[in-house]
């Protein structure tokens, strides 16, 4: 098994006949997952990659069953995206989309209360569930499927623990880019109790960085309920204070942020912490 | 993005938050004649985008306008090194020169977004003066909080409900909450990611005054907010950081040897780390990010090289979007065109590998390939020690 996603999720590309969409869109594709069509507005009609194009989510969903969606659209209309998405009833939103403004997500949380949609990102990689659906811009052939969940704030990053798990022979049940922005959708906290759910994920990856405290919130979790293997890594050991390390997410301001006090709160919690990020793969080995 | 002290406090003004009467200067004959306009004692404050400036000696106060001209004159050209400069510091181009007023009580406002809750939040605290950050450290029931409700801003009662509990007293109380509100509503209207009036001083009279501010605005906004964007001062940001962002690329300039090329902005502070731990340091941080091209991988070497500093250079590229066939065609030309002496560490992984592998070894360049993160930091880190790896 898998979380999220798997062979029966309908893949609605939103910004879909623009470049960088129309080249993941095509990669999925490849790889396996359903890809229903897209949304671009003012394009409804046309078909593109030869699959439908729509103008609305709404319509989209109705004509196609998609049950998620993946978010291409540049910073000024993200936001708006991922709400219209939520309005259509797409149970699954993958935001890709880098630089969309605070004040925007700020809305877009309001916006999301009490509805069932979960969003994950923005500013992230996407998710797979290897060997059964992509969706976003991670490069398919670094993972193998498995037992290993991986979750992470960092897109590359992933692919350096996912590609070292692979080179191990281990395989990974679904690996989540949960983004590097301050406010996302879903956090560590949500894809672990996920992992900790799925009785196919037998171990964890948790990949964190410099800034916010969500990857302590995680390990309070972990220790509290957690008896599955989780192995850690925190990026930004030697990041300067105050600092925006290329995320928006990733600053350590005043006290509150450090890769240290992270690093030992998953300690204190039985999770395995890599020193650096070349052992991940080994460590996870030592504890499957 | 940063804004000056004076910028800031234009704004503010500009929503209701009184402000001392004051006036920037860019010369000493304007520092003498804002003195002279404003009359009486003055304080001349030093216009950097750095905290911890008074005990850097960039706050003055002077008792007329000739005295105001001569430390203008010091303060001018200066480098001024506080606890948030790093050891180079900063030069000193531009004062703010302001009335003085007689401080009863100094207060504390700002705002920040909260990200557990996902919304902006208001805090307070009757310590002011000091670092929020030592404040929330040493006594952290001094500090008041109200959050800032998306549409709504920050409410009459929540400003009062802070302005009480801080004990301001009842003749001061309504002109806070003004303030409050001013401030709230300026950091909504701007996109700020940061607003801080740090000390907020109630007067002997019983009036109140942002007597500090400060700024930080979202980058990712400013698209929507043409009018800041010039206030950006270039002179306070590193040249070689202002050079990468006109190519897109993230670069943060540090004070190691190592000159460090990456993409994505995680794995770009875990090879930071990695060269650390390799007992190496870097010389900054670059993410090329996920789309790079050939003429992007050029710039960036370029702007890595111009660190007089740096002893050797490591890529570290996961091919995802960017292929390492393109990244080894940049990286090739780029040593090319830029001569490059620089000893180079190349640990490539991901789509197209074998290609780049390929383009490196029969470019004549002298390229160290690496295998994985640990071996390309220790080869790096002896590069850079001139050991041959």
């Amino acid at each position: 098994m898998s979380v999220l996603v798997d062979q029966n999720t309908r893949v609605l590309f939103q910004g879909f006949t623009g470049r960088e969409a129309s080249f993941h869109a095509q990669a999925s594709i490849d790889y396996g997952t359903t890809v229903i069509g897209g949304v671009t507005p003012g394009k409804g009609g046309m078909m593109h990659l030869s699959l439908p194009v729509f103008n609305t989510v709404a319509d989209a969903v109705k004509q196609t069953g998609a049950n998620a969606s993946v978010i291409f659209v540049p910073p000024p209309y993200a936001a708006d995206a991922i709400m219209e998405a939520v309005d259509a009833g797409v149970p699954l939103v993958v935001c890709i989309t880098e630089g969309i403004p605070t004040e925007d997500m700020v809305q877009v949380r309001e916006f999301m209360k009490g509805k069932p949609a979960r969003l994950i990102g923005p500013n992230c990689p996407g998710i797979i569930s290897p060997g059964k659906c992509k969706i976003g811009i991670m490069p398919a052939p670094i993972h193998r499927q498995g037992y290993v969940g991986v979750v992470s704030r960092s897109g590359t990053l992933t692919y350096e623990a996912v590609g070292q798990l692979t080179k191990l022979g281990i395989g990974q049940s679904t690996c989540i880019g949960i983004g590097g922005d301050p406010i996302i959708g879903t956090t560590f906290l949500d894809a672990i109790q996920l992992f900790n759910e799925d009785p196919d994920t037998h171990a964890m990856v948790m990949i964190g960085e410099i800034g916010g405290n969500a990857e302590e919130t995680a390990a309070a979790y972990i220790k509290a309920r957690v008896k599955k293997p989780v192995v850690g890594f925190i990026a930004g050991q030697t990041a300067p204070p105050g600092r925006r390390m290329g995320h928006a997410g990733a600053i350590i301001s005043g006290g509150s942020g450090k890769a240290e006090d992270k690093m030992k709160a998953m300690k204190d919690a039985g999770i395995t912490v890599c020193a650096t990020p070349a052992e991940i793969g080994e460590k996870v080995k030592s504890r499957l | 993005m940063k804004i000056h002290e004076y910028q800031a406090k234009a704004i503010l003004a500009k929503y209701g938050v009184p402000v001392p009467r004051g006036e920037v200067a860019f010369t000493v004959d304007e520092a003498e004649a804002a003195a002279k306009k404003i009359g009486g004692s003055v304080v001349v404050k030093a216009q950097i985008h750095a905290g911890g400036r008074g005990k850097g000696g960039g706050v003055k106060v002077a008792k007329d306008a000739s005295e105001a001209a001569e430390i203008a004159k010091k303060m001018l050209g200066m480098r001024l090194v506080t606890h948030q400069t790093g050891p180079e510091g900063r030069i000193v181009q531009r004062l703010l020169v302001e009335e003085t007023l007689p401080i009863a009580r100094e207060l504390y406002l700002g705002i920040v977004l909260d990200r557990a809750v996902g919304k902006p939040v208001f805090m307070a605290s009757a310590a002011g003066g000091m670092e929020i950050e030592e404040v929330a450290a040493k006594s952290p029931e001094l500090i008041l909080k109200e959050p800032l409700e998306p549409g709504y801003g920050l409410a009459a009662f929540q400003a009062r409900s802070m302005a009480f509990g801080m004990g301001v007293e009842s003749e001061s109380a309504g002109a806070a909450v003004a303030s409050m509100i001013g401030l709230a509503k300026a950091y909504d209207a701007m996109d700020a990611s940061l607003a801080e009036i740090n000390p907020f001083i109630v007067c002997d009279d019983g009036k109140v005054y942002a007597l500090d501010a400060k700024i930080t605005l979202d980058d990712n906004a400013l698209y929507r907010h043409k009018d800041l964007l010039e206030l950006r001062d270039l002179n306070e940001e590193d040249p070689l950081e202002v050079e990468a962002s006109r190519f897109s690329l993230n670069y943060i300039k540090l004070d190691g040897d190592i000159a460090c090329m990456v993409n994505g902005a995680g794995l770009a502070m875990a090879t930071m780390d990695i060269v650390k731990y390799a007992g190496g340091s870097p010389a900054n941080f670059l993410d090329v990010g996920g789309g790079a091209n050939a003429e992007q991988i050029k710039n960036a070497f370029r702007i890595l090289l111009s660190d007089a500093g740096v002893k050797a250079v490591l890529i570290n590229i996961f091919g995802g979007i960017l292929r390492c066939d393109v990244l080894a065609t940049g990286v090739v030309n780029a040593a090319r065109e830029l001569n490059v002496k620089a000893p180079i560490v190349v640990r490539m992984e991901g789509t197209n590998v074998e290609k780049g592998q390929e383009i490196l070894k029969k470019s004549g360049f002298n390229f160290t390939v690496a295998d994985g993160m640990r071996d390309a930091a220790d080869k790096v880190v002896s590069a850079a020690r001139g050991v041959k790896a």
